[in-house]
């Protein structure tokens, strides 16, 4: 008779559960009997190579960052369009030329309006 | 626990039985796995990367671990000149240890300040601070002689007993953990030293 095949799964979990439960099992035993534990503020600070840490590690940062960082994306991506016409600029056709223009207008003109809004000051809002 | 015939034991080993006691085997165990605090500070860190290294291989010896962490380190290899701006980092490293800890001076300015020992900012000797095990002269020493000192360390590590009156100092409770570290004075470090890990040599003149 073939066992359940779910008994492995079974047995697999009390391995894994035990497995790492016997060495912390005796960590806590020999500290317990041999070692006295020796907690300080020195030693529970926080590792920071040897220097006293300043402040808390979890800061945020501004979303003005996130602003910044979105409309560097436009223009990087609008760099890479730049290239293949410049290449092949010179021979263009007219309609090719103003469908170009006015890609660049549109960009130009969100550059406007970001700058209008003032998402380019680093004024603290 | 408690100590074995040594008659008895190579009897027993004659006919086939290894017998061994928890301290030994606890003791077996941490003296061939002693992680060493991965941090340099002058030239001799030079000699301690060439023992890491495949000529001299300190894995021989189980240290080749460096952690870059102290929590995960068992021994401080202080190697190279400690300069005062360098010295409270360094207690501070030293307390951020997990008992047993160790400690390795490395060359003549980490004993005494070395070549620099009139120098105003150089350290005369990591000592003041923490407690030396193992002190190994040389300017820079070679890797040989930091093998040795490591071997120094794993024949003390083989010798600590856990129980008893000469129990190892780290499993007393009254043996500190972690030491003041010093700050920055008008002039020097602040204490100059630690009077409980340092006494300064006498010095008796005749007449």
């Amino acid at each position: 008779m073939t066992p359940d095949p779910y008994v492995f799964i079974i047995i697999f979990i009390g391995v894994a559960l035990v497995f790492p439960l016997i060495p912390l099992a005796l960590a806590w035993l020999w500290r317990r009997v041999f070692q006295p534990p020796k907690p300080g503020a020195e030693k529970n600070a926080t590792y920071e190579c040897g220097v006293e840490s300043i402040g808390e590690a979890q800061i945020q940062f501004r979303s003005q960052y996130y602003l910044y960082a979105i409309i560097f994306l436009i223009f990087d991506v609008e760099a890479i369009f730049l290239v293949p016409f410049a290449v092949a600029f010179t021979g263009l056709p007219v309609g090719a030329f103003i469908a170009i223009l006015v890609f660049l207008l549109l960009l130009i003109e969100g550059l406007v309006w970001a700058w209008g809004k003032g998402c380019l000051s680093w004024a603290a809002r | 626990m408690s100590e074995i015939d040594e008659g008895l034991r190579a009897e027993l080993q004659r006919q086939g039985v290894w017998v061994t006691s928890m301290q030994e085997l606890y003791n077996w165990g941490r003296k061939n796995s002693i992680w060493p605090l991965q941090f340099g500070l002058a030239c001799c860190a030079i000699e301690m990367i060439a023992t890491a290294a495949s000529r001299y291989d300190i894995a021989r010896f189980g240290g080749e671990v460096f952690r870059p962490s102290p929590r995960q380190a068992d021994l401080m290899i202080v190697a190279g000149t400690v300069t005062k701006k360098m010295a409270p980092q360094i207690v501070r490293l030293y307390n951020q240890m997990p008992d047993p800890k160790y400690v390795i001076s490395m060359g003549a300015c980490a004993i005494s300040g070395g070549p620099f020992k009139q120098g105003y900012n150089v350290l005369k000797g990591i000592d003041r601070y923490i407690p030396v095990d193992v002190y190994i002269p040389g300017c820079p020493p070679r890797p040989e002689a930091l093998l040795h000192a490591f071997m120094e360390l794993q024949r003390k590590i083989d010798s600590q007993k856990l129980t008893g009156a000469t129990k190892a100092e780290h499993l007393t409770a009254a043996q500190p953990s972690e030491f003041p570290v010093p700050a920055f004075g008008e002039h020097d470090l602040e204490p100059p030293a630690n009077p409980n890990v340092f006494q300064p040599p006498k010095v008796e003149r005749e007449g």
